[in-house]
């Protein structure tokens, strides 16, 4: 083979090997779904865009509702596996570290009206009042005394709750923060966080602490 | 004849509810555990007792024929009915079109649930303002159906036992579904709930009310299937787009559009669960 010869066999090769290339890379292209036909797999930023160009503000229910916070983003994310011990423990601390405590150290009020919030699942809707005081809604998810029935059953039992663990101030503590900012021990389970969200003050807390734990109350009898 | 015999029938149901709750009141104020146990099942089977009287004479049934009739009348500024809208299945074809709702419709280019599609039909083939459609979609209370419960009433009705089959072929019905999922775990609001905060455990309830698992073939089958309904305890039928807006109101979200894509994308998502199924609606709820 004289050298140019070599050259031209070499050019042909060289233009083969590209042509091979260029069409396989073609080729992963359209399987890659680069054309228009393929799905795409939603993002985060899709889905949170897309849910706020779906609702529209009414009463006290304004769009800044659609903004997930960190926890609320990492529940979303994990909803239905396991979250990793790391954010996990992350997020119970940060959970923890935000509640407030009452300022004058008293922890109970009055069983009877706590139970009045108990029952009453008014309030934050965008159908209610803007002046509508609202209640914690506890007998939708928990059993709590047994002369009221239609109680549900997303979260446990309460009947008993402070008979069976006393009223020690530890208690009193856990509890409160507990109502506060269920997170704080139990990360992204259902409950909403009463006091850290604002849903109840601190006067309803009170109250509610009363009919978890006044000997009283009968939730305990 | 029919229709008044309906109707006499509808105006007889409130009193008949009044009594049951009343009944159901009394019976949930007895103190003992046990008997409060009892109670609380009979209850229960009241209740469905109830429900399944109630399955004789639907007063959904006035609502259907009111949107046959102005499914076929001439209206709007085209003088046109809708008997050319193409809900899926062809110009024209009604038949078991809403189990095979959501689904792409190229000459919108995009996903639409049978609401969505029917009001496209109402601005397309008669020329009404969508705004002026869209904006009151829900009855209020004591006032008869609106113009869209009723066409939906009426073509869910000619569904009856249709399988549904919700379309996953293009690829925008396949990322309505993928965002419809996530969507129906976003936590959001004051409550941090999502639907999954309700709706992902077999077996729960909300006071006394049952709470579908719809992330399961069978309940999400039996939720897809029997929506729209007449809602006794609000004397209307209520449509999906009603079913997933109040969901979201309890939810404490704001207020979700009618017809917007989070209403189409959570649809799309329990319709393809909800594979199979049968179509028995409208149905009727508490």
């Amino acid at each position: 083979m004289n050298k140019a010869s070599v050259v031209a066999a070499s050019l042909l090769l060289g233009a083969v090997v590209l042509t091979i290339v260029a069409g396989c890379t073609s080729l992963i292209g359209n399987t890659n779904g680069s054309g228009s036909a393929g799905p795409r797999v939603p993002t985060v930023q899709d889905v949170t865009a897309s849910m706020k160009s779906s609702f529209k503000p009414a009463g006290s229910a304004l769009l800044d509702r659609l903004d997930q916070s960190e926890l609320q983003a990492a529940c979303s994310e994990y909803a239905g596996k396991e979250l990793p011990k790391a954010l996990k423990e992350k997020l119970e601390k940060a959970a923890l570290d935000a509640v407030k405590y009452p300022a004058d150290a008293k922890y109970s009020g009055d069983w009877r009206a706590g139970e009045r919030i108990a029952q009453s699942g008014v309030g934050m809707q965008f159908s209610d009042a803007p002046n509508t005081i609202g209640g914690g809604n506890c007998y939708a998810c928990h059993q709590l005394t047994k002369a009221e029935l239609a109680y549900g059953n997303i979260g446990p039992s309460l009947y008993n709750y402070g008979k069976l663990r006393g009223n020690a101030e530890a208690t009193m503590k856990y509890t409160w923060a507990r109502l506060w900012n269920p997170h704080a021990f139990n990360a992204c389970n259902n409950m909403p966080r009463f006091g850290a969200a604002g849903i109840l003050n601190d006067a309803q807390l009170k109250d509610l602490m009363a009919l978890l734990l006044d000997p009283e109350s009968p939730v305990n009898k | 004849m029919l229709g008044r015999r309906i109707l006499s029938a509808a105006a007889r149901i409130p009193t008949t509810i009044a009594t049951t709750i009343a009944a159901t009141i009394v019976c949930l104020s007895v103190p003992t555990a046990t008997l409060a146990q009892a109670q609380q099942d009979k209850t229960i089977a009241e209740i469905e007792k109830y429900r399944q009287m109630l399955q004789d004479g639907n007063p959904a049934e006035l609502t259907s024929a009111k949107g046959e009739d102005l499914w076929k009348v001439k209206r709007g500024p085209k003088n046109a009915s809708l008997e050319t809208c193409d809900i899926g299945k062809g110009p024209g074809v009604v038949k078991g079109a809403y189990a095979q709702l959501p689904r792409y419709f190229a000459d919108a280019d995009q996903v639409m649930d049978f609401e969505s599609r029917l009001v496209h039909c109402m601005v397309t083939i008669q020329g009404m303002e969508r705004a002026q459609v869209v904006k009151k979609p829900y009855s209020g209370a004591g006032d008869s159906a609106t113009d869209l419960e009723a066409l939906t009433a009426y073509v869910v009705e000619e569904s009856r036992g249709a399988p549904i089959t919700v379309p996953q072929v293009h690829a925008k019905e396949i990322e309505a579904f993928r965002r419809g999922e996530k969507m129906f775990f976003y936590r959001g609001g004051p409550y941090d709930f999502s639907c999954a905060s309700c709706h992902a455990v077999d077996n729960q309830r909300i006071r006394l009310q049952d709470l579908p698992n719809l992330t399961k073939r069978e309940p999400a089958q039996r939720a897809f299937a029997t929506w729209p309904a007449y809602r006794v305890s609000q004397g209307a039928v209520r449509t999906m787009q009603w079913r997933i807006y109040d969901c979201f109101r309890q939810q404490r979200f704001p207020e979700l559009v009618y017809l917007s894509p989070a209403s189409v994308d959570l649809i799309t998502y329990l319709g393809v669960l909800a594979a199979g199924g049968k179509m028995d609606s409208p149905a009727i709820k508490r």
